[in-house]
């Protein structure tokens, strides 16, 4: 299966080894993985903040970029959820999927080889949960059902700890992050509480950004949590 | 006035009270959780409701004009207002045809939207508040901080602080009970003098042209049923076609508000009793216009349950002065815009976008996408500080071009360093990700 490879850029720059994760695991799992080079950003963060009017240039690239795959795969719920949302091109909205999706639904995975022993805490990102519907919601009278959790479940010698409040935001939320900085790292403090309280090893979840804002607090309050995307454990050998 | 960003800075700055905040919300979150999923019906339940109010909101004239008629038939006097300012006048009107000069009132965010309190203080009028949160915020000269728990903000302790200065109760005393009953003694005396009473209004059932009045306390029973006239105020939103849909809405109301099984006293108010006036007050104030604007119509579904304050973790950790609106919340965030853009420009932006209040919402309001649609619209409309549409189109140009962003990237990552000052607000609490040597772009180029 022919697969573009959609990279969003804070990871690109920030965080390769997530995408690199990304590119062994599908290749590992049969797909032929093309990585446009061109690529950049997807819009969001302009979008977010209210300048969704700016983004024709990002749009115009991403289509240039992924325009001729049926099959684009990010490791970012909250990038996938923009482009599915708000790209122009129905064609691009509709062949967009977030890794976890895209190995549930479509390449329907039933085994890994994959180990992890550690315990880990899972990190239910938003936008891949309330806006993908990786999982279902809290909030929701839903049948429980996770993608994410069948995803782990695969992997030898993981232990997976829910917190308590089991899909509270973190409170990266994008520009939020900087603008609502107070409440925003209160938000991150007290899900991090949470999974110390749970003695994890690792916050495990399927948006980088929020565990880059986590892992941001967890540095600088000195924690040994360190945080890993999801992608980095199911390619795990 | 302070930004939704610098009062909720100030808020957590007593760490201890925030956290007391955030877990006082999220235990009626949990009470909420665990009444709706006994209902095996409750999706269906919510899906019905915010089809009645589709409905409603598609014939509003004809459903208004058919309240007005039949609340006529029944002896009630039926008025219209434009604004707020049209709103308090009439409201004045009345009370000083009665020669009143304090008069009581249950909750209503509707006058609180009008700021009928001020508004009659400057006519020499007194309005006390009977219900119990709005009296305690109501002595402290606070505006309430959740439509449906408006001293939520405020400990037992400093309940009795207040109680001791305006009621005379024992310094240093805490106790609910007594407080409580202190409270009660003193609203009786109001009760039984008051010749006006206001109360709010829940619904309004264009069927019949009666309306329904919801509460806890029983305030507005009592308040309503001693005086000679009765004013009720409600937002034309209120209206609905049937007493048979009340079915649906009371068991949403109060499973969404607080996790009852249904409020304490549900008071449907028919005809006024022999020698008793009843006014209805029905006030646009803004909303023809937003039931005009399809990306907000929907947010006149709203029933005023405050699900969404109580599962949002920004409001949870920000408290309800924060949003410097009668209406706080994510709810809130996506009507105030609609009354005065420039004000409140910041309430769209305090939001993670996470979707739980459009989770919750008993009437499946699009919260969180409204929030979305609201920041467009208020940046378009030139409200954007310098600063950030400068910022904005730099990082439109440089992450539209590719060749830019791989240097931009580049220098980044190099002098990533840079960035660690306390005049980076990421950095202030946080540290900075550590910059890779290469990007991945760079390492699959040499794989």
């Amino acid at each position: 299966m022919r697969v573009a490879l959609f990279v969003p850029c804070y990871i690109d720059q920030f965080y390769p080894q997530v995408a690199v994760a990304s590119l062994e695991l599908l290749e590992k799992l049969g797909c032929e993985v093309v990585v446009p080079t061109d690529q950049t950003c997807c819009g969001q963060p302009m979008a977010n903040s209210g300048f969704a009017s700016s983004t024709e240039g990002c749009d115009a690239n991403f289509s240039q970029n992924f325009e001729g795959f049926d099959y684009i795969v990010g490791p970012s719920g909250s990038c996938v959820l923009h482009v599915k949302e708000h790209h122009p091109s129905k064609k691009i909205r509709n062949s967009v999927y977030e890794i976890c999706e895209f190995l549930m639904d479509v390449l329907k995975v039933s085994s890994l080889n994959a180990h992890f022993p550690h315990r880990v805490g899972l990190h239910q990102s938003c936008h891949g949960q309330r806006g993908l519907h990786l999982s279902s919601m809290s909030e929701r009278n839903e049948k429980h059902f996770s993608k994410i959790e069948d995803l782990l479940a695969l992997v030898g010698g993981i232990e997976v700890v829910l917190p308590v409040r089991v899909d509270e935001c973190c409170g990266f939320g994008g520009t939020f992050c900087v603008t609502e900085e107070a409440v925003s790292v209160k938000m991150g403090q007290d899900r991090i509480k949470e999974h110390h309280a749970n003695a994890v090893s690792y916050i495990v979840g399927v948006d980088t950004s929020c565990l880059m804002h986590m892992e941001g607090i967890l540095r600088r309050q000195g924690s040994k949590v360190q945080v890993k995307h999801i992608v980095e454990i199911l390619n795990h050998a | 006035m302070l930004s939704h960003a610098e009062a909720s800075e100030n808020f957590i700055a007593d760490a201890d009270r925030t956290d007391w905040h955030d877990e006082t919300l999220w235990f009626v979150r949990e009470k909420r959780d665990k009444v709706s999923k006994v209902l095996p019906e409750w999706e269906a339940l919510r899906e019905h409701a915010s089809q009645i109010k589709d409905h409603t909101l598609a014939n509003l004239g004809e459903y208004l004009q058919a309240f007005e008629a039949k609340a006529q038939a029944n002896g009630i006097t039926v008025h219209w207002a434009a604004d707020a300012a049209e709103h308090n006048a009439i409201v004045h009107d009345i009370i000083a045809a009665q020669g009143s000069k304090i008069l009581v009132k249950s909750k209503s965010m509707l006058t609180e939207e009008c700021h009928l309190n001020d508004y009659l203080a400057s006519k020499g009028i007194e309005v006390v508040d009977t219900d119990l949160g709005e009296r305690i915020v109501q002595f402290r000269n606070e505006a309430p901080s959740h439509i449906v728990l408006p001293a939520i903000h405020l400990k037992k302790e400093d309940v009795g602080e207040t109680f001791h200065q305006f009621l005379g109760t024992p310094k240093g005393n805490k106790d609910p009970q007594f407080l409580t009953e202190a409270a009660r003694q003193h609203l009786r005396g109001h009760f039984l003098a008051s010749e006006v009473a206001i109360t709010g209004v829940n619904f309004a059932v264009a069927e019949t042209g009666e309306f329904v009045v919801c509460t806890n306390e029983g305030n507005a029973d009592m308040g309503a049923h001693l005086a000679k006239v009765h004013i009720a105020c409600m937002g034309i939103e209120k209206i609905i076609p049937k007493r048979a849909d009340l079915a649906s809405f009371l068991r949403l109301l109060a499973r969404s508000a607080t996790g009852q099984l249904i409020t304490t006293y549900t008071s449907h108010f028919h005809k006024p009793r022999e020698g008793q006036e009843i006014h209805i007050m029905l006030i646009d104030n803004g909303r023809t216009r937003q039931l005009a604007d399809p990306k907000y119509k929907n947010s006149l579904k709203c029933i005023r349950c405050a699900a969404c304050f109580n599962t949002c973790p920004v409001y949870r950790r920000s408290g309800g002065h924060s949003y410097h609106q009668p209406v706080a919340g994510p709810i809130g965030s996506i009507l105030a815009p609609n009354i005065d853009k420039k004000a409140n420009v910041d309430l769209p932006f305090a939001s993670t976008l996470c979707g739980s209040c459009s989770n919750v919402c008993p009437v499946k309001i699009n919260i969180h996408e409204q929030l979305w649609f609201w920041r467009q619209d208020l940046m378009e409309a030139g409200l954007a500080p310098v600063g950030k549409t400068i910022g904005m189109k730099l990082m439109a140009f440089t992450l539209a071009n590719p060749v830019i962003y791989r240097i931009g990237g580049s220098l980044l990552r190099r002098f990533a360093g840079l960035l660690n000052t306390r005049l980076n607000p990421w950095y202030k609490q946080r540290e900075m990700p550590v910059a890779p040597q290469e990007s991945f772009q760079e390492w699959y180029k040499k794989r």
